[in-house]
């Protein structure tokens, strides 16, 4: 068992910071999501040149032939940046759906795709051009035509497309509902990812005001009642990565887990909305201000709490396979993780 | 990343998984921490050496096995899902060993590092006193130099494994007049010495698996200094990272122990279970981080031989997963609770040392919060 990143993934972390960095400078980010667009559209022309749209594509379509773990990557920093345009839409929700023939344009920047359920609400509509929409046991592809909506949270725009529309129908049946549990499973842990980057991006400013702010002539970070908070997100949000990467790779590996996206999913909402609220509090008033760029964060945070379905009905899923498992509590992840795998595989 | 057993792995586990059905005996099946079964458990513990099973990333010319951190967890992980004992040289194995390896003459190494793998010394801890808990630096056993020997005076406490053990890992103030952290000595003391007394301290579950070690004129020959003399500080810590290094996978494991009789009881009382479905899973999905994250820790483990800050988060994680564990257990039984189970009744007194030992959460925070987020100290 080994849960290192490779040198190359490591290196593909370092890029992808370093590019949000330089375009979307943290001071710069409440100018471009307060602007009409929200986004700015050219970073996805620079998004696609730099093979971050193709990654999970083939060569030969125009990709760079890598998979979900190298995305996983990318969905991470780019919700630690609060990236506005539709990258998760796309690659992290769309993606599995979106056929073989429509890739190289994907890849290329050329078009870009959302997702939505019966509900019909649908991440980024508006700066997409693409729908797949799954409805029971049909999926199908339709023009990005709908409502806007109002998103509680600036830099994940939403809108409401008909779901009853129609479009091309890709798959009915069995395979649909194949399709729509890999959907599922690939957006909550691609929710998680993306609750953990911005999570770690909010503690490290939480800690920075606690290492600088003085109160009482001391820096309040020696203050137990300001810094165990922060250390009680760090132990959250490290145990949230495992989980989160954990539930990357067995999809990775085209695993499809039942448990481990929704256990990821719950871990990391939670512990990006608690640390939203743990560093509000420590930076005080400051914390409240439309100036800081806490108050974006937090509703990111809220938003994939919710977007992804609450927690806890996530917890309760996961507790109904576990009653249903024949060697409870180490035969899911036994599966997978090392744990206990040399018994199901001797 | 590969979150597969490797072949190797595999392999050893299915071997081990087989020795243990094969050697286990029944007795020991759940006795978790307690030290009841003494003969039995010092059988098992040497078996369990014999075979190979001990010390596996220990340098083989101490007698290990020479591999990586990765196979010691495996054998911490099949053990929990044995449900079977700690083997009796945990803080020699765990504590004693990597100390003398990293701090030790080549004469300590040779003494106690091969007998502390095989099961023959068992070792215990002399750290905490009544008037030295969290705060170590304030130790007031006196070692006072006479000639070739450090007479010791003072007491311990919380000391597990006294009553059993040959050897004591003594943190003692040697120099009263040098600055806070400058006068402490760490020493090796042989537990049958004449002036050792081990009183056992009886715990809230009626246990008792600690002891206090009182020293009255113990003679220790100045040779059984660790490291230098008034530098016992910083050998004392060498130790308490590395209780923390692959204490992971041994708490994880009693914590799997402890979910899967949580899962079982929800499976047999599903009405009860009904309302706490969300927080039964959340005891689960946090067992499967914790595990997750000792695997993680074991990369820098391995890549600079100490441990990382891993070992601090999981503990404190672990502790209140823990306690809370027992509390939903609790609830499923309803107004049985009252009643003396043999199990959830003992954990629910058991657990509340849990944020206590190995570090209490509030100084484990402390821990987390300077070295590893470097916020400014708290004192």
């Amino acid at each position: 068992m080994d849960f290192r990143f490779s040198d190359e993934q490591a290196q593909l972390r370092e890029q992808a910071r370093a590019f949000l960095e330089r375009r979307l400078p943290a001071p710069a980010l409440g100018q471009v999501l307060d602007s009409e667009a929200g986004w700015d559209p050219a970073t996805w022309k620079e998004i696609a040149d730099l093979g971050w749209l193709g990654v999970s594509i083939p060569e030969e379509q125009g990709g760079a032939g890598l998979g979900y773990l190298e995305e996983a990557i990318l969905i991470e920093e780019f919700g630690r940046r609060l990236y506005s345009g539709p990258y998760l839409a796309t690659v992290g929700l769309a993606r599995p759906a979106i056929p073989e023939a429509a890739l190289p344009d994907l890849a290329r920047g050329a078009v870009r795709w959302s997702v939505c359920d019966g509900s019909g609400l649908a991440p980024n509509l508006h700066q997409v051009d693409m729908v797949v929409v799954v409805v029971e046991d049909r999926v199908s592809l339709a023009p990005a035509r709908g409502e806007v909506l109002t998103s509680i949270d600036a830099s994940r725009p939403m809108g409401r497309v008909d779901p009853t529309a129609g479009g091309e129908v890709i798959a009915t049946g069995e395979r649909a509902m194949q399709l729509r549990r890999k959907l599922r499973l690939r957006r909550l842990s691609a929710l998680a990812l993306e609750a953990v980057g911005l999570a770690q991006q909010v503690l490290e400013w939480g800690v920075e005001h606690a290492r600088t702010r003085e109160q009482f002539e001391r820096k309040i970070g020696s203050y137990q009642a300001v810094a165990h908070p922060l250390v009680n997100s760090f132990v959250e949000i490290e145990l949230a990565r495992s989980l989160a990467y954990w539930a990357a790779w067995l999809l990775a590996e085209d695993q499809l887990d039942e448990v481990a996206s929704p256990a990821a999913y719950a871990l990391a909402a939670d512990a990006a909305v608690n640390t939203c609220e743990r560093v509000i509090q420590v930076h005080g008033g400051m914390g409240f201000t439309w100036e800081s760029p806490l108050h974006r964060y937090y509703k990111r945070a809220l938003w994939i709490q919710h977007f992804g379905g609450a927690p806890d009905l996530h917890r309760r899923e996961v507790a109904s396979q576990l009653m249903l498992s024949s060697e409870p509590g180490s035969a899911p992840l036994g599966s997978t993780s090392g744990g206990a795998q040399g018994g199901s595989q001797p | 990343m590969e979150l597969r057993d490797t072949e190797e792995e595999a392999e050893f586990r299915a071997r081990l998984r087989a020795w243990i059905a094969e050697h286990l005996p029944k007795e020991l099946v759940g006795l978790g921490t307690r030290t009841s079964h003494v003969e039995l458990l010092r059988q098992w513990s040497r078996e369990l050496s014999d075979a190979g099973y001990v010390g596996l990333s220990w340098p083989r010319e101490y007698g290990g096995g020479g591999g990586r951190h990765a196979l010691e967890g495996v054998v911490l992980e099949e053990l929990a899902r044995a449900d079977a004992p700690q083997h009796l040289g945990t803080i020699g194995l765990g504590m004693a060993g990597p100390t003398i390896m990293a701090h030790g003459t080549p004469d300590q190494k040779a003494a106690h590092l091969r007998p502390i793998l095989q099961a023959e010394e068992i070792w215990c801890q002399g750290f905490s006193e009544p008037g030295a808990g969290s705060d170590l630096a304030s130790v007031r056993t006196r070692a006072e130099r006479r000639g070739d020997l450090f007479v010791v005076n003072g007491q311990k406490v919380w000391s597990s494994y006294a009553h059993l053990a040959d050897w004591c890992i003594l943190v003692t103030l040697s120099d009263p007049a040098a600055p806070r952290y400058r006068g402490l000595t760490y020493l090796l003391v042989d537990m049958h010495s004449p002036g050792v007394e081990v009183r056992p301290l009886r715990q809230m579950t009626g246990d008792a698996d600690f002891n206090e070690i009182f020293f009255t004129d113990v003679e220790v020959p100045v040779t059984n200094v660790v490291g230098e003399i008034g530098g016992g500080w910083q050998v004392a810590m060498t130790t308490l990272l590395h209780e923390r290094a692959t204490l992971g996978f041994a708490l994880t494991g009693f914590l799997d122990s402890g979910i899967r009789r949580l899962l079982a009881l929800a499976r047999t009382h599903p009405d009860a279970a009904q309302p706490w479905l969300a927080q039964i899973a959340n005891e689960w999905i946090q067992l499967q981080a914790l595990k997750l994250t000792a695997h993680r820790s074991l990369g820098q483990l391995d890549r600079t031989g100490m441990p990382g800050p891993e070992g601090s988060v999981i503990k404190l994680a672990w502790s209140e997963s823990s306690q809370r564990t027992t509390k939903l257990a609790r609830q499923l039984l309803g107004q049985e609770a009252v009643l003396d189970d043999g199990f959830w009744n003992y954990q629910q007194l058991r657990s509340r040392a849990n944020t206590i030992e190995a570090g209490t959460s509030e100084i484990l925070r402390n821990i987390v919060a300077e070295r590893v987020l470097q916020l400014p100290r708290s004192r």
